[in-house]
């Protein structure tokens, strides 16, 4: 049967089928089901509800559901009762999810288990605010707040996560039912390739995945190189640890992806797409695979595309576990069939990328954020954010922090507040220490610069860079030359290993830093860092190694005290490096439960029932397994 | 054509040159180590890193892998390049305590003891080996695996290649010499590769001369010598050839010596 | 060793060299590693050098040229993971299991190794066994999940 999409009252048919889809007449259950989700038991508790829906008759739908970003709060249910604001119930377990089916067919809630209610819905694409109609509500309903006024949320604005936890990711229909590929059918139909290049352009909209360049202005060198053929590439790499905004978007809203790779094909002459997915998001390729499926059934991808004479298609390349296949000239060697090594990139990728045709790359969130521009104007997103700094950003915010979880917020909002007031501050009481952004490539945070608005300037500007948005908030109990320690480990894992300042320099920064966190810093340790640093900067052939000495610089400028309480007085101040703390039973707190002694791998805990304890230290390996096992507080570590 | 000044010289060259050839051709030497007139330049060594200034803005670059562009100043001896120069040397003694070419070079730029714990390596990684093999050769029996830290150039399997044929070529540009071909009788043996190789004995003398696969592989290639040439080694090739042509009455065309 | 199955990836990829990548994941996702004659057989099929393909086989961490265990452990040392505390948890592995990263219990029943990162970051820390990821690991609760898999 042919399903093809040929025009606009075609596509407003499906639109129709999607809205019944995403608001039944019935109550409706979505379980948020994204890779976040499924690791808190999101499959159980979906299974749960399926299950008792199923055995007591009930008239309700289940569905999956993406990313709602307050991961935090995950396993994440959303309900949808006619009649009834959508209620998000959060931290769900097996139990709860079937006394939550039961008490909805009684038409109540259970007011504890809920985060927040939502009585509007912002359709993003078209410009409209969707009211849920509210009647015969249920008890307590009043004390539940609106999800615009939890903090979490109250700052966010979302572009590229605009469907991402209101949608089944594996219905098209529900895609296009909140306004999908209306902005692919805009400027197939009314559009002059230049035309869509020019908006992009107008807008600011700057590359989401570290580089930051102007979006527009990449198309268009693109557009203007001279080739026969050319290609557009998704990049869904995703390496820098900490981060997974990218992958939230590709579960929980790929055709956003789609159309917006489309519709940038389409701006620049392309014909071929390539979305590369690293191996570590198999879920991300699955729900891939089955969107890009549903787009060649209804005939966004293919020959002909809504009549206009347009082809395009995409196809999917998995990563292989090298991170320094995020960078462009390694992907594409990647997608060619060959080791990831970068070159030098003298000639820009715009020129010479793909089999050395014309080629734009682009990440995920800028791809994403392309049909939001065509259908609200490049006038409405440059109104968003800073002078430089267009539009919104999605960050993962991570770490020694209450509220973890993916936000979208307009450029331009402080630390202070993603920290404070949607962050929640940190866990525990702890001092807030700084703030890791822009992964392995960028650095740190210090707390007195937290009124400082996230930008891509003003990050750059402080020593750090936007990156591709992790942001990993750290407390006093870290490290900040351990922090180094680990960002160095990790690029010489992922390094390429081609040329010398990278391979060696790296290698030998890591051997420094190790012998610093081990207790045998010496005089001159910290210049020899810099010394390295800045040749290793220099000299690297690609930005994996040029930006390599970032975490070691920025933390030897803000927290250079602590590098020299490991070198000079052998101690570290927030008790991590294993070589540089003791763990010692407080004689006074323990109990003699002997839970620690029975925990200890090496046996080094002696003592008998209602006698304290003690640690031979000779024993010790520090793995912390007492602290773990100790209920009373009385292990401690100096 | 493209105008770039180069220590200070203008210099005009074809498009598609890179600045180390064009600071060859007035004269000026840069350093290299992974750079061969015959082969892909790679960038891998960074031993040629230049100072490029480019619309007012300076960097740090490769010399043997940077395109000429017009109006660029290149600076191969500037103060920023002696520093960046010096550390790479270091790094790579580090790495090769104990390799000539690495030691002289290190020596020249100043660099006295590493600060760096010593490792035992000749090997640069320069890959030179690897792209004669694939690209003059031809028979891409050795390559890199692994990466950075663990990278290294081997055959597969790190055993004995069943697609080398003993030629040399590797050891001829291994800038370290950290390839040894040693002939041991009837065998061409290659420790680094694992490889061990029959040798052809010469139909005149007797003796062992190029391994069997070496001379196989030539008879493949359209020579357009005679079979026989082939059966025979080279100290007895020239003395046939001496033979030949002091027989010769007429003058010796001025290519034939190149079809030997 | 029957290669019908190699064939077959090879054939569905058309036997070009650019997909070398793919046709090597899926030979891995069939033996659960890369066998020499599964390589040797596609070495011949797309006509490039064996060394090409080791050199791709080895640069990618995904692969191994060694059978691995029947489950597959992997501990996130991502960014968020480490900072909270994911390097006890990969020791406390090794320790119980007896093996390091990148090796194979002697009975076959588990390999242990490392990726940086499994983008679950706000559940930090994390790993995952096979295709089911666990967060919010504590060092005894790692363990006690390792008994679910036979």
């Amino acid at each position: 049967m042919n399903k093809k999409i040929e025009n606009l009252e075609d596509l407003e048919r499906i639109k129709e089928e999607g809205l019944k889809s995403i608001y039944p007449d019935k109550t409706k259950i979505a379980v948020g089901t994204a890779t976040c989700g499924l690791a808190s038991g999101a499959e159980e508790i979906l299974e749960t509800i399926t299950r008792e829906v199923r055995e007591k008759n009930l008239s309700m739908t289940v569905t999956r559901t993406g990313c709602l970003g307050f991961c935090q709060k995950e396993p994440l249910v959303d309900v949808l009762r006619p009649g009834w604001p959508r209620i998000t119930y959060c931290e769900m377990t097996p139990e709860r999810a079937k006394k939550m089916v039961n008490e909805l067919a009684q038409g109540k809630l259970k007011r504890e288990w809920i985060l927040a209610k939502m009585e509007e819905e912002e359709f993003l694409i078209e410009g409209k605010i969707r009211k849920y109609l509210l009647n015969g509500l249920p008890e307590a309903i009043d004390e539940i707040p609106l999800y615009g006024d939890v903090p979490f949320y109250k700052k966010q604005m979302k572009i590229a996560m605009r469907n991402c936890g209101f949608i089944d990711p594996e219905k098209i229909d529900e895609y296009i039912g909140r306004g999908g590929y209306q902005s692919l059918y805009k400027i197939l139909t009314q559009y002059q390739p230049d035309q869509v290049i020019e908006e992009i352009r107008k807008s600011g909209l700057r590359g989401r995945g570290g580089g930051g360049f102007l979006t527009g202005r990449k198309w268009y060198f693109c557009r203007q190189a001279s080739g026969d053929k050319r290609y557009v590439i998704c990049n869904a790499d995703e390496g820098d640890p900490g981060a997974y905004m990218d992958r939230s978007v590709l579960e929980g809203d790929p055709h956003s992806i789609l159309e917006g790779m489309i519709i940038g094909a389409y701006a620049i002459g392309a014909h071929e797409g390539y979305i590369y997915v690293r191996a570590e998001y198999p879920l991300a390729v699955k729900i891939l695979k089955k969107a890009i499926g549903q787009a060649e059934e209804y005939g966004f991808l293919g020959s002909n595309i809504f009549g206009s004479g347009f082809d395009f298609s995409i196809q999917i390349n998995r990563g292989g576990g090298a991170f320094v296949c995020g960078e462009s000239t390694a992907l594409m060697a990647s997608i060619e069939g060959k080791v990831g090594e970068p070159r030098a990139k003298h000639i820009h990728t715009v020129e010479s990328g793909l089999w050395e045709r014309p080629t734009n790359l682009n990440n995920v969130e800028t791809w994403a954020n392309v049909p939001a521009i065509i259908a609200r104007g490049s006038d409405w997103f440059s109104k968003i954010g800073t002078k430089e700094s267009k539009g919104t950003k999605v960050f993962s915010l991570v770490g020694k922090i209450s509220n973890t979880g993916l936000v979208e917020i307009p450029m331009g909002i402080t630390l202070r507040e993603i920290v404070y007031d949607i962050g929640g501050g940190i866990p525990g009481g702890k001092k807030f220490k700084a703030v890791q952004t822009g992964g392995p490539s960028g650095g740190c945070v210090p707390e007195k610069l937290i009124d400082l608005p996230v930008d891509f300037e003003e990050l750059t500007r402080v020593g750090s860079m936007m990156g591709s948005g992790g942001m990993i908030v750290m407390d006093e109990d870290t490290c900040m030359v351990d922090v180094a320690k680990y960002f160095l480990s990790f690029l010489q894992d992922e390094s390429c290993g081609k040329c010398t300042s990278c391979r060696e320099g790296i290698k030998r920064m890591l051997q420094i830093l190790t012998r610093i966190t081990q207790g045998k810093g010496e005089e001159g340790d910290i210049e020899l860092l810099e010394e390295l640093s800045q040749v290793v900067a220099d000299t690297s052939l690609c930005a994996l190694g040029a930006t390599a000495p970032n975490p070691v610089l920025t933390t030897i400028r803000y927290f250079r005290d602590e590098y020299e309480a490991h070198i000079k007085d052998k101690r570290c101040p927030a008790k991590v490096c294993r070589d540089l703390i003791t763990y010692t039973i407080d004689e006074e707190k323990c109990t003699g439960c002997m839970r620690c002694l029975k925990e200890c791998p090496q046996q080094a805990i002696v003592g008998e029932r209602k006698r304290p304890h003690q640690i031979l230290q000779e024993k010790c390996i520090k793995c912390g397994m007492c602290y773990e096992a100790c209920r009373f507080d009385a292990v401690k570590v100096e | 054509m493209v105008k770039l000044t180069i220590d200070g010289q203008e210099v005009e060259v074809e498009e598609g040159l890179s600045v180390l050839e064009a600071a060859s051709k007035i004269g000026i030497e840069i350093p290299t180590l992974c750079y061969h007139e015959a082969l892909t330049p790679y960038g891998a060594c960074r031993v040629c890193t230049v100072e490029i200034i480019r619309k007012g803005w300076s960097r740090l670059s490769a010399a043997c892998t940077y395109p000429v562009q017009q109006g660029i100043e290149v600076k191969t001896n500037s103060e920023k390049v002696r520093k960046a120069r010096k550390l790479i040397l270091e790094l790579l003694l580090a790495r090769c305590p104990t390799v000539k070419p690495i030691q002289d070079l290190a020596k020249k730029m100043g660099v006295k003891k590493p600060r760096f714990q010593v490792d035992n390596e000749e090997c640069i990684l320069c890959g030179l080996c690897v792209r004669v093999c694939q690209e003059l050769v031809g028979v891409s029996a050795i390559g890199f695996i692994n990466r950075g830290t663990e990278r290294q150039v081997t055959t597969p399997y790190q055993i004995h290649s069943d697609v080398c044929i003993g030629c040399g070529a590797c050891a001829t540009v291994c800038p370290t010499g950290a390839i040894k071909i040693e002939d041991d009788q009837n065998l061409r043996k290659i420790p680094l590769w694992h490889t061990e190789l029959k040798r052809k004995r010469c139909k005149v003398c007797g003796n062992f001369f190029a391994p069997e696969v070496e001379v196989d592989f030539l008879k493949t290639k359209d020579l357009q010598l005679p079979q026989d040439l082939f059966e025979i080694c080279p100290d007895c090739r020239r003395s046939e050839l001496g033979n030949k042509l002091s027989r010769l009455k007429t003058t010796v065309p001025r290519n034939f010596l190149t079809k030997i | 060793m029957n290669l019908q199955a190699v064939d077959k990836i090879i054939d569905r990829y058309e036997a070009k060299s650019s997909a070398l990548i793919g046709i090597l994941q899926d030979i891995q996702e069939k033996y659960h590693y890369l066998p020499q004659e599964a390589l040797s057989l596609t070495k011949k099929r797309l006509n490039i050098p064996l060394i090409n393909i080791l050199s791709v086989a080895t640069f990618y961490n995904i692969f191994t040229l060694k059978p691995r265990g029947r489950h597959l452990i992997n501990v996130c040392l991502g960014t968020a993971c480490h900072v909270k505390g994911a390097g006890k948890i990969l020791e406390k592995l090794e320790r119980e299991l007896g093996i390091k990263r990148s090796e194979t219990t002697h009975d076959l029943r588990f390999s242990l190794e490392t990726v940086r990162c499994l983008g679950c970051c706000s559940l930090a820390p994390v790993m995952r066994i096979d295709s089911d990821t666990y967060g919010n690991l504590r060092q005894d609760k790692a363990i006690k999940i390792l008994k679910k898999y036979e």
